[in-house]
């Protein structure tokens, strides 16, 4: 049974098992693809009684944050320090991804939740550095959310106190409303996207913990001023860290893995510490 | 943005409301919609239209109430009223402000039957 939404039986190892309920539907693949283009429409029989006022008073996407809960819940449970990539297609989040795999060589455990959608390129490409990788194809969808986020981590082996990488659909709009439960976002922007991205989708930059400028290696090619996409992130997100990097010489990578180490050790060491304080409360409970 | 998938939540919630409160009809939606939560109305309208076809809230009217922006200014390190996401703090004239509010899209209340 799927412990995320309580649905029967369904893992992405069954083949081909179609199952839809009244809040979801979704099509497992027996090739590591969670697919979410199909499905049928919602049918309901509406009644006749008298109108009356129901406070609701919640979020629209409360439903994704109560996934996105469970997720982060599940995270700090394993130790699992969780990324979400977020940027624009073509930014070079896969390419990220695969020289990031290769630096840390099994470093930590790692695995990777890929989201596009159509095709499972870019899982197999993240395959082929020996890392584990489950591919989300979303259908029409233009986000990744944190329901699809819950089933993936059902195929993914358990990463206790590891790194789980995810990478968002390429779209600087929707993924930015929907929490994944991940612990830090980081947005990518490439040096030949313009200097004033942030200021066009600021959504997405605003919610950014860190944001890698990609393609460094680009930099004597072309005209663009590093210091307009500074002063642009900083209109739209004054706390954003900003970090340079190539990942095809390698440029600048060593600062993004030591970021990366830097936020898992602070992320560990927190969760150690709430650890330590309850094992205290529950040896103080049996000590009179 | 994705006004769809906002609508989409929006039908997931009335029919969770429904089964709890005992309704199967909707025949006003009440939200509101922050001037800075990158919701674009007339889209979703659109949406909610095409959305609630077939559904408990087929023909509901949808009443959006706009919340007014505000930001937090780290020039003066208080919270300021924002009229636009890019603007400059209106007491200082600075630029480093994160937005605090206007960001909400909530579900007020519901008119059933």
């Amino acid at each position: 049974m799927c412990t995320v939404c309580g649905c029967s039986g369904a893992t992405v190892g069954d083949k081909d098992h179609h199952h839809g309920h009244d809040d979801h539907d979704h099509h497992h693949h027996d090739s590591g693809v969670l697919d979410y283009g199909a499905g049928p429409a919602h049918a309901h029989a509406p009644g006749l009684s008298q109108t009356r006022m129901v406070e609701i008073e919640r979020g629209i996407l409360s439903k994704n944050d109560s996934y996105a809960a469970d997720n982060r819940a599940l995270f700090e449970r394993r130790g699992i320090f969780a990324v979400n990539l977020l940027s624009s297609p073509g930014a070079g989040k896969t390419t990220l991804l695969v020289a990031t795999l290769t630096a840390l060589a099994g470093r930590w455990p790692v695995g990777v939740i890929e989201g596009d959608q159509q095709t499972s390129n870019d899982a197999e490409r993240i395959r082929a550095t020996g890392a584990p990788a489950v591919q989300i194809n979303t259908g029409k969808g233009c986000h990744l959310d944190a329901h699809m986020v819950g089933h993936a981590m059902e195929s993914l082996p358990t990463l206790d106190d590891g790194v789980l990488f995810i990478e968002n659909v390429g779209n600087l709009v929707c993924p930015a409303a929907f929490d994944l439960g991940e612990a830090k976002r980081v947005v990518l922007l490439s040096l030949t996207e313009g200097e004033d991205k942030p200021l066009k989708y600021p959504d997405i930059f605003a919610g950014a913990d860190l944001v890698l400028i990609t393609k460094a290696d680009l930099v004597p090619h072309l005209d663009v001023d590093l210091g307009a996409i500074d002063r642009a992130l900083a209109r739209v997100n004054p706390r954003a860290e900003t970090l340079l990097v190539s990942s095809r010489d390698g440029a600048g990578m060593a600062g993004w893995l030591g970021w990366l180490e830097a936020r898992r050790r602070d992320a560990l060491r927190t969760l150690a510490a709430q650890a330590e304080a309850r094992a205290a409360a529950l040896r103080a409970a049996v000590a009179e | 943005m994705h006004e769809m998938a906002l609508c989409e939540s929006l039908l997931q919630a009335m029919e969770e409301a429904g089964r709890t409160n005992r309704f199967t009809r909707v025949r006003r939606v009440r939200l509101e919609i922050g001037r800075f939560a990158g919701v674009e109305v007339e889209a979703l309208r659109f949406g909610f239209d095409v959305v609630m076809r077939g559904s408990l809230a087929e023909g509901a009217e949808l009443v959006v109430q706009e919340v007014p922006g505000r930001g937090w200014c780290f020039g003066c390190n208080d919270t300021v009223p924002l009229e636009h996401r890019l603007d400059s703090c209106p007491r200082c004239g600075g630029d480093r402000i994160q937005p605090s509010g206007g960001t909400e899209m909530t579900i007020k209340d519901l008119e059933v039957e």
